[in-house]
Formats: structure tokens, sequence, C-alpha cells
């Protein structure tokens, strides 16, 4: 009986109690969420267009943030180091497309999902030896992030709102905009959803598929890039990131695999429902619950959803 | 592929078989480093690595190495992994190496089984398994200069003179690993005898960076003073989180892990105001951390990327680390009439430690830690602490040291030793006079 | 003209379907027995048996476990190291509770645990299948792991969380725990591997085993011809994961001596994916080859530069050999998709007319 009450009745009195508290859990794991949102946002990207499950991604996050700090470090400034940064990892995705992908067409989704993990291995080996593997602070101030935090006094309670949470919300929002428009009102944007929807169609219009691809990645690499400095700056720039990073498919299957808004209301929901599972009930299970709530939560949708939230057809079924 | 291609593979792999593992030559011993420069607590390995092999470096050029034996320092990377760990230890007990220094709490505890049988001693520095600091049942093992328990009593015993700690609530965030569990059993029993409460936050390894919710939980909880056994990024992650959530970093106190330039650079000037415990000195303002530069790092004998890494928490502490074996070897060669010892001849030079102020000044480092003295029975040397304060962009010391309630810790230490012998019939320990 | 089969007549249906038709490969196999079992013990350092031998066994184990499930059933897996963790720990907690039974029997029957593991995190694959399997395997590594970590009573309430292998005796030679020699636990590792791996073969040349390969190469072909899915799946999760269990216990018994939550990361599963990627595919002979390889190759990156009298750090040598491993999988899936294995076929086809390749066999 009492395990009922502390499962089912204690948490959301606790909720109700502390109704500033509550506020600021849900901020906290919505913030969270972004973040997540925006490692799946880059997954998605490059799985509408490539059909590869980009297990790389993680890393492409680090290493994007660790070429622009270490930029910095070397004396350029902050912003042509974003320039030279994105420079990067538009030559990976380009090396990626050239060295790997061409070569691989046609192949199993399991054969392209383990050249991406080899890739997260020459990532991870190159980005160590060329900028260590020690932990970096990120350089928000000198990219002009805010920093510092503003009160918001509700329930007679506080809510701490980081500037640097808001601005990554913020950021968020501006580049899913950015996206949406780019897929829709360009030229290279159409192309790219004329080859998510079907190769062969696209090519025979005339759309390089090649030409495609290194898009795809690049695009993505930007992506890696805003993700991997809204994350240093919640804390370093280190290697570590990339199992947080992994968090990235849980919310893929909650989404869709190929679905945008997916991506970012997968984030939203893990984000928010492990801190709230973690501080309400992680107790309970003695707490460390975050590190696998996530994959659970994928795991119990996958037998009922297996296509996500908003994927676009049934996957494979047995 | 083509049949010339499978030769040359195999080519290679044969030649591997014509590989012998390194040959230590005669007139030098040789002293594994395990080091870890990779993996996510890269961050306190590197300087720790570089102060550690600078020393023996710094002897081996300014006095011709220990009463004229060279010091060979051989690198080893773990990268924290305890797995890793064995594999270096395995790949170099060959070497006739001197002692041990694993810089991991897991593969302190891998080792500590092995060391008897392969008569090589374990020197775990304010790490490992604070039962070790028994000598009687752990020979092999050393602790030097205060195991986590009396460390945390030192910091306890810090709190209760600020502002009194009874009926003070203690909040205790940790890294969920082997080394962050090691305290608490002693926090539990001294939460009891000096009356006040405690609540623990794990952070687990994976999510170091992501520690919002171990701080929600935290304001929920409100805590009085917040101790922390972190360890690489979880330090200046915790530190933006404490400043996240208003609570006042004076009243957080990092263990000797958490209180690094490594983990506080990255915070700066927010990070003003943040407690930590420690026990080597901070500074390049020593005798000895001179010659280093003069004879080490300005010939570029040196792997630290400035010069001003020089004297930061962690390099120190590993500089003090080699000399704590550089003394033990000493005192071994002395002892035994040899000028090449062996590992068991360390063993007994461990044991002989006598680092007193004179000595220290001696060796060029006054005011640099508290006396270090070991003997059979005692291998933790009860050394003191102080604790030292982040001033935005270095740490301040500003307390004198602090000694540990041993007379609380150390029966508890030593059930815990006669705990971890019980179920092993064959252990080995030894009868101190 | 080494490797020729030419005039080995089969007079029966048993003979032509042996394990190995063919003499050289008989002859082959024997001398790789008896210098693994006599010569390497008895010519080779300590070294050489505790830090190379003993791990490549112990994984090459777990690649053979991972190996039936994704090389011969098709269904990728990235929980290896947590089933891998199951077998230690039930390993653990039975040598707790049975102090008097024979060490090898009980590492034989941790297997056991993880096999059950193994089939519940399965059960999903039922309903789904590729990458989305995947990472319900992803979920099994992290839920697992978690517990290893907050369950106290898998390490008996040790205040460190690690367990530490007691010592344990085979006619009166001790074989686990610190006094163990390298020799003792190398070959005692050696025999459960070499034993395993002949189930192994068996069952996988065997109706199960061919019902495993139906499943991979086309389900629906395989239902309609009545495998039924559910059996051949869940049973390849079993033994995949029997085989990674006891893997996992002969890792922290017979190798690391003490293990922590991290012996079992997430970093091991694909270790040893990457074994199987490398070494081949639905091979056995290339678990051994990928385990081999991976682990080996490490040593000698260490090595070459000391070699030519270059000084690097440790660390440089670790980033190196990423790259290298991150290299070959791309390479291997692109050029050899199956492997050390393949190549190792190539080689045997072409030394059949080596050295006369224009004479006829």
């Amino acid at each position: 009986m009492d395990v009922l009450l502390s499962v089912f009745v204690e948490p959301f009195q606790e909720m109700l109690a502390f109704p500033d508290f509550f506020l600021q859990v849900i901020w906290e794991g919505f913030v969270a969420g972004v973040l997540y949102s925006l490692i799946a946002l880059g997954f998605v990207l490059i799985y509408k267009a490539s059909g590869v499950f980009n297990f790389a991604q993680g890393i492409m996050v680090v290493f994007a943030a660790l070429v622009l700090v270490s930029l910095h470090e070397m004396g350029v400034p902050a912003w042509l180091a974003v320039v030279l940064s994105l420079g990067v990892m538009a030559l990976l995705a380009v090396g990626i497309e050239r060295m790997v992908l061409r070569k691989l067409v046609n192949q199993h989704d399991a054969i392209l999902l383990m050249a991406t993990i080899g890739l997260t291995l020459i990532l991870k080996g190159v980005g160590q030896l060329f900028f260590g593997g020690e932990p970096k602070p990120m350089i928000t101030e000198q990219l002009g992030l805010p920093t510092g935090s503003t009160d918001l006094e509700v329930f007679g309670g506080l809510v701490i709102l980081q500037h640097i949470d808001v601005a990554a919300t913020v950021i968020a929002l501006l580049m899913v905009i950015a996206l949406a428009v780019f897929f829709s009102k360009t030229r290279i944007g159409r192309a790219l959803r004329a080859v998510a929807d079907d190769h062969q169609a696209a090519l025979s219009v005339g759309i390089s598929l090649n030409q495609i691809w290194a898009i795809v990645w690049f695009a993505s690499g930007i992506v890696a890039l805003v993700t991997g400095i809204m994350w240093g700056a919640r804390s370093e720039v280190s290697f570590a990131l990339e199992i947080i990073a992994l968090k990235a498919l849980a919310v893929l299957i909650l989404g869709g695999f190929t679905s945008i808004p997916g991506a970012i209301v997968g984030g939203l929901i893990i984000g928010i429902g492990e801190k709230m599972f973690e501080v309400y009930w992680g107790a309970l299970l003695g707490s460390g619950v975050e590190a696998w709530f996530a994959y659970v939560l994928a795991l119990i949708f996958l037998l009922f959803r297996p296509q996500g939230l908003f994927g676009e057809r049934i996957i494979e079924r047995v | 592929m083509k049949l010339k291609t499978l030769t040359l593979l195999s080519a290679g792999v044969l030649a591997l078989g014509s590989w012998a593992p390194y040959a230590a030559a005669q007139d030098s011993m040789y002293m594994p480093s395990m080091t870890y420069r990779t993996g996510p607590f890269a961050g306190g390995g590197t300087p720790f690595a570089d102060g550690y092999a600078d020393y023996f470096n710094m002897l081996n050029e300014r006095d011709g190495g220990i009463n004229g034996v060279k010091i060979d320092v051989d690198e080893c990377e773990t990268a924290y992994n305890s797995q890793k760990g064995i594999e270096c230890y395995e790949a170099t007990k060959g070497n006739k190496p001197l002692a041990y220094s694993p810089l991991s709490t897991g593969i302190t505890l891998a080792l500590i089984p092995k060391a008897p049988v392969d008569e090589i001693p374990v020197f775990s520095m304010g790490y490992g398994l604070s039962a070790a600091a028994d000598g009687e049942q752990f020979p092999w093992t050393f602790v030097y200069p205060a195991s986590y328990w009396s460390q945390l009593s030192s910091i306890l015993k810090y709190i209760d003179s600020q502002d009194g700690i009874e009926g003070k609530k203690i909040g205790f965030i940790y890294l969920d690993a082997g080394y962050g569990k090691e305290p608490i059993p002693l926090l539990d029993q001294l939460s009891e005898s000096m009356g006040f409460e405690v609540a623990k936050f794990p952070v687990g390894v994976k999510e170091m960076q992501n520690q919002s919710s171990q701080w929600l939980n935290v304001r929920k909880e409100r805590p009085d003073w917040m101790i922390m056994w972190g360890w690489g990024a979880m330090n200046p992650t915790a530190i933006k989180e404490a400043v996240k959530i208003r609570f006042p970093l004076d009243k957080f106190i990092g263990n000797w892990w958490a209180g690094s330039h490594a983990d506080l650079n990255a915070v700066g000037e927010a990070g003003k105001g943040y407690l930590a415990a420690n026990f080597s000195g901070i500074g390049q303002d020593f005798p000895a951390i001179q010659d280093v530069l003069t004879h080490v790092v300005d010939k570029g004998l040196s792997k630290v990327s400035s010069r001003d890494d020089v004297g930061n928490v962690l390099y120190n502490r590993g500089l003090f680390n080699a000399v704590i074996l550089a003394e033990a070897v000493r005192e071994a060669q002395a002892a035994t009439g040899k000028s090449v010892i062996t590992g068991a001849d360390m063993r007994d030079g461990l044991e002989a430690i006598n680092l007193t102020e004179a000595r220290l000044t001696e060796l060029g480092l006054p005011n640099f830690t508290g006396e270090v003295t070991g003997s059979c029975g005692d291998h933790e040397g009860n050394g003191p602490i102080f604790i030292q304060q982040w001033n935005g962009s270095d740490f301040e010391r500003i307390t004198d040291l602090i000694a540990p309630m041993t007379d609380i810790v150390r029966p508890m230490l030593e059930e815990a030793a006669a705990t971890y012998v019980s179920d092993k019939p064959d252990w080995q320990p030894q009868a101190c006079g | 003209m080494l490797y020729r089969e030419a005039g080995q007549f089969k007079t029966s249906y048993a003979a032509d379907q042996a394990l190995l038709p063919i003499a050289q490969d008989r002859i082959g196999l024997f001398v790789i027995l008896i210098s693994a079992f006599l010569f390497i013990p008895a010519f080779t350092s300590d070294f050489f048996i505790g830090a190379i031998m003993i791990p490549f066994l112990v994984f090459a184990l777990a690649a053979v476990g991972l190996n039936i499930l994704t090389g011969y059933a098709g269904q990728l897996s990235l929980g290896t190291g947590a089933f891998m963790g199951v077998g230690a720990y039930s390993c653990y907690k039975l040598a707790t509770y049975f102090p008097d039974t024979n060490i090898i029997i009980l590492i034989l029957c941790s297997g056991v645990f993880s096999a059950i593991a193994g089939i519940a995190f399965g059960l999903p694959s039922l309903r789904i299948k590729g990458l989305y399997l995947a990472i319900t395997t992803l979920a099994a590594q992290f839920f697992l792991e978690w517990c290893f970590l907050r369950i106290e009573w898998l390490y008996n309430y040790n205040d460190s969380g690690a367990i530490e292998v007691p010592q344990r005796k085979l006619f009166d030679i001790a074989i686990t725990g610190a006094s163990a020699s390298p020799v003792a636990r190398y070959l005692v590792i050696l025999s459960i591997v070499a034993l395993l791996t002949l189930v192994a073969a068996n069952v996988l040349r065997g109706r199960i085993g061919r019902s495993w390969m139906m499943i991979r190469d086309m389900d629906i072909a395989a239902e309609l011809m009545g495998i039924r899915p559910l059996y051949a799946k869940l049973s390849a999760f079993a033994f995949s994961s029997y085989y990674c269990g006891v893997a996992g216990a002969l890792m922290v018994f017979m190798w690391l001596g003490s293990a922590e939550v991290e012996a079992f990361d997430i970093n091991h599963s694909f270790l040893i994916l990457f074994m199987v990627i490398i070494g081949g595919m639905g091979s056995l002979t290339g678990c051994f080859m990928g385990a081999a390889f991976i682990w080996v190759l490490p040593v000698i990156i260490r090595a070459v530069p000391s070699m030519l009298g270059l000084d690097l750090i440790a660390a440089t040598t670790e980033h190196i050999t990423n790259i290298v491993i991150g290299v070959l999988i791309i390479f291997f899936l692109i050029v050899e998709p199956h492997g050390l294995a393949r190549l190792w076929q190539i080689a045997k086809e072409k030394l059949r007319t080596w050295p006369f390749p224009y004479s006829s066999t």
C-alpha cells in the first residue's frame, strides 16, 4: 500500500504543494528536450535524404564544437572560428560522401549503420589527436551568447530561467523554421525532398544524388555545430557528450525516423519525461534512472507504435 | 583483395611475433605510469601524469637519477578504464616495476590482490580502497597521505568549525562508481555520531554533463552544505549547476579530486567562492618546482602544453606522487645498500616513509603539505588536508592543515579491512610488532 | 598444390557432411589445437599468455555469441556488453552461494541467466527488426548497466560496488583469483572456448542454425517454408546471450579478477561488434580472426613506433588505434563485407593451385 501511495499519490501531492519547483522541473526538462531534439534533427535530415542511420551524429556534435573552441584557442576571432568550423564540417560532408556513402550505395541499412560507427571511431581519434582529449570551456561570451539568469516569481516561489537556455530554445526554433523554409521554398530544398521520396525518380529528373547527399550531411553538420555550442555552454566541450547524444536514438523512435516535427516533439517528451521521472519517482528506485528512462520508454513505445508519432509509413514489420 | 595484400597482412602479424616486450636496462629502474590522457577524465589525468613524469625526469636531469640510478618512467594509457588498466599492468609487470600508481579506484581494486603475488606495491595516493590504510591487512597497498575516509572526516571537521554541523543537512553529490561510493559508509556513521542529516545525489558516469535533475533534487532537499566526490567533466558541470540554482558556493566543498584548475577554468569567474580540499601545495613557488621548470620544462622534455600549467593543483599532485615514490626509493636503497632495488624493497621503503617538514624543505618543497610518516601498520600516514578557495582565476589556500578524526576513522578502517580480508582464505596479512 | 582436395573421395553421406570434410582442414585444426594447448603454454612468456592470449580467447567467445545473433540470424545487437555483464554477475552470485561447486560448472551455468535476459530483451524482435531492434538492444544495455550499479545484492553489498573474484581450485591448482598462474587460467579458458565453439559449429549447421540463416536471408520466405520466427529468433537470442554470458564470466573470473560496471559498458558492445564486422559476419573462423585482429592491433601500434625509435605519447597510439580501426571497418564494409574470413577463403582457393596456377586441378 505504501508503495502504491508513493508511486501514485505522493509525487502529485508534491507537484501541487510546490508549483514553482514543478515549473522549474518542467523548464529544465524542456531545455534538455530541446537539446535532444537538436541532435535528433541531425539524424532525421540524413536519414530522410540518404536512408543512412547516422550513428556518428553525436560525435559530430562534439567534433564541431571542438574545432570551434580549438580554433578560438589558437587566436582566431570567434566569428571567423564559426565560419571556419562550418568550412571544416562542409569538407567533412564532402569527404564522407566521396569516401563512404558513394561506395556503399544500395547496401543494407545495417551495413550503413556500421559504417557510421566506423566513422564515429575515426572522428573520435582525429579529434583527440589534433585537439587533445581534455574538456574545453565553450566560448559563450565571445560568441555573443547571453549569460546570467532571470528570476520569475510565480506561485509565491521562484523559477530561474538561464538566459543561455532561453537562447538555445530560440535558436532551435529559428533553425527549425529555417530548415522548413529551406525545404519548401528553395530549389535545393525541393530536390532534397524529391530524393527523400524516391531516389530513382529524383535521379531521372536530373537531380544529382551525390550532390544532395553532401549538402544534407553539411546541413546536419551545421545542426551539429549549433548543438555543440549549446551543450558546451551548459557544461563544457568534451567527449563525454557522445554518450548523451545516444539518447537522440530514443527520441527518434518516439518521433519517427523521417519526421522533423517528430524529432522536436519526441525530444521534448523525453526531456520533460526523464526529468520528472527522475525528480519525482527516481528516489523510489534509487535514482540515476535517467540513464535508461529514454530507452525503456522508446522500447515500450516500439511495441505499440513502431512507426513513431509522426512516422510516414509502416516500417518493416515482422 | 589479392594474395599479395594477404601476404603483406600476414607479414605484419608475423612482425609482431618478433617484437619482444620492452627490456629494461640494468642501469635504470622502471617506474610505470598509468595515465589517462584520453577519455572523459582526461582533463584531470593529463596534468597529473605530467607532474609525475616531470619530477622523475627532473631527478634524472639534475642529479642523474636517484643515487646514480636513473628512473625510467614509462606511460601506459588506461583512459580511466579498469580493463585497460589491467592490460597495462599485465603488459608491464615483467619489466621489474618498482610500484604502480593506478590513479583510478577501479584499477586499484583490481591490483590490490595481485600486488602480493607479483611483489609489486600499489601506491594509490589519496584514492582507492580506504581500508588499505591498515598496513597489517594490506602489506602491499599504500594510500599516503590520507584515505578518503580521513579526508571526509577533515572536511566535516571544517564544516563543524564554520558554523557547527549539528542539526544541519549535508548534501553529498558523488560520481556513481567505486570512487564516489567509497566514503559513504563513513558518512553514514558520522551522521549519527555528529548529528547531521545526509542527502545523497548520485551522478552516473554517463550523465556527468547532464546533472540538472540532481540539482533540482538538491533544490528540493535544501541542504545547508554540499560535499562533492566528483572527477573529470562532472566537476565543472556540478559547479555550473550549483550557480544556476543559486546554491552558495562557499558552502560547496569538493574533495581533493574535485578542486583543480582543470575543473574551475571552465567555470571561471562564476565559480568564485567554491571550496575544495587539497593536500599538495599550489603554484610554482617551490624550489623543487623551479628545478622542474629549468631542468625539464625549459629543455622541452615535458609534455605540458604550456609553462603556466606547471604548478596547478593536479600537476603538483602528480609531482607529489613522484616525490613520495622517489623518497621510498631512497629509503629502500639506504636500507638494502643496493642501488637498483626490487618491488619488494620498494614496499619496505614505502613503509619507512618519513617526510617531515625538515625533509620536505630539503627536497625543495617547504610548506607544501603536511608531514607524512608511514609505518608497518599505518599505510595512510595520517595526512592532514587544507581547504582552498577559488577566487575567480586561481585557488587560494584559506585554512591551516586540518587533521583527520583518527580516533573515529581508524577503528572503522580496521573493521573494513577485516571485512575485506574475511572472505579471502589465502590472504597474507603481516604482523606489525 | 598444398590445399588440394582432389583424390579425397567420400563414401558415405556422413563423411560428406562432416564438420571438416577436407583432410587439410582437419590437419590444420589439429595443428592449431596442439600448438594452442601445448606449444603456447610451454614456449611463450606469461606476458603473451596473460595479456594477449587470454583476452583474445574471451573476446573471441563473445564475438561468436554476437555473430550467432548478428551474422547468422541477422539481428543487430548493441547490448553485448550488458549480456556479458549478466553472465559475470550471475557467476559471482553463484560462486557466493555454492562455494564448493567447481567454478567451471558455475561459469557454464551463468550463461543460462544471460540467455534468459537475452530472451526477455529479444521479445521486441518479434515485432520489429533492423535499426529499431538495435535501439531496443541499447535499452537492454543501459537498463542492465543501471541494474548492475543499483542492485547492491548483485555485488554482495560491496562498498565500492565492485565484484572481486574469490580463489577457486581445480585439481588443487588455483584457476581463479590473483594467485592463479596465467597458464592455468589460459588452459581452462582454451578448453571452454574450444568446446563451445565446437558446439556452435554443430548447432549452426544443424536444423536450428539453418532456420536462423533462413530468417536472416528472408523472413517471409522462411515463414512460408515452415520456420516459426518466434522460435528461431528467440533461440538465436538465447544462444547468442548464452555465449556472451559465458564470455563475460570468463572475462571477470579468468582474466580481470575484479570488475565494476564499466567493464560491461557500451564501448564493449561496440568493440565486439567491430570484431564481428572485421572478422566476418556469419563465420566462426572470422570471430577468432576479428578478435585477434582488434586485440593485437593496438599492441602492434604501440610497438611499431618504439621499434622505429619514435617516442609517442601513450595516448597518441590510442587515438591512432581508433582511427585505424575506424578506417578498417569502413574499408571492410566497402571492399569485403565478409571480412577477414572471406580473405582467408580466397587465400585457400589460391592455395589450391599454388604455385602452379595454370595447371589443372
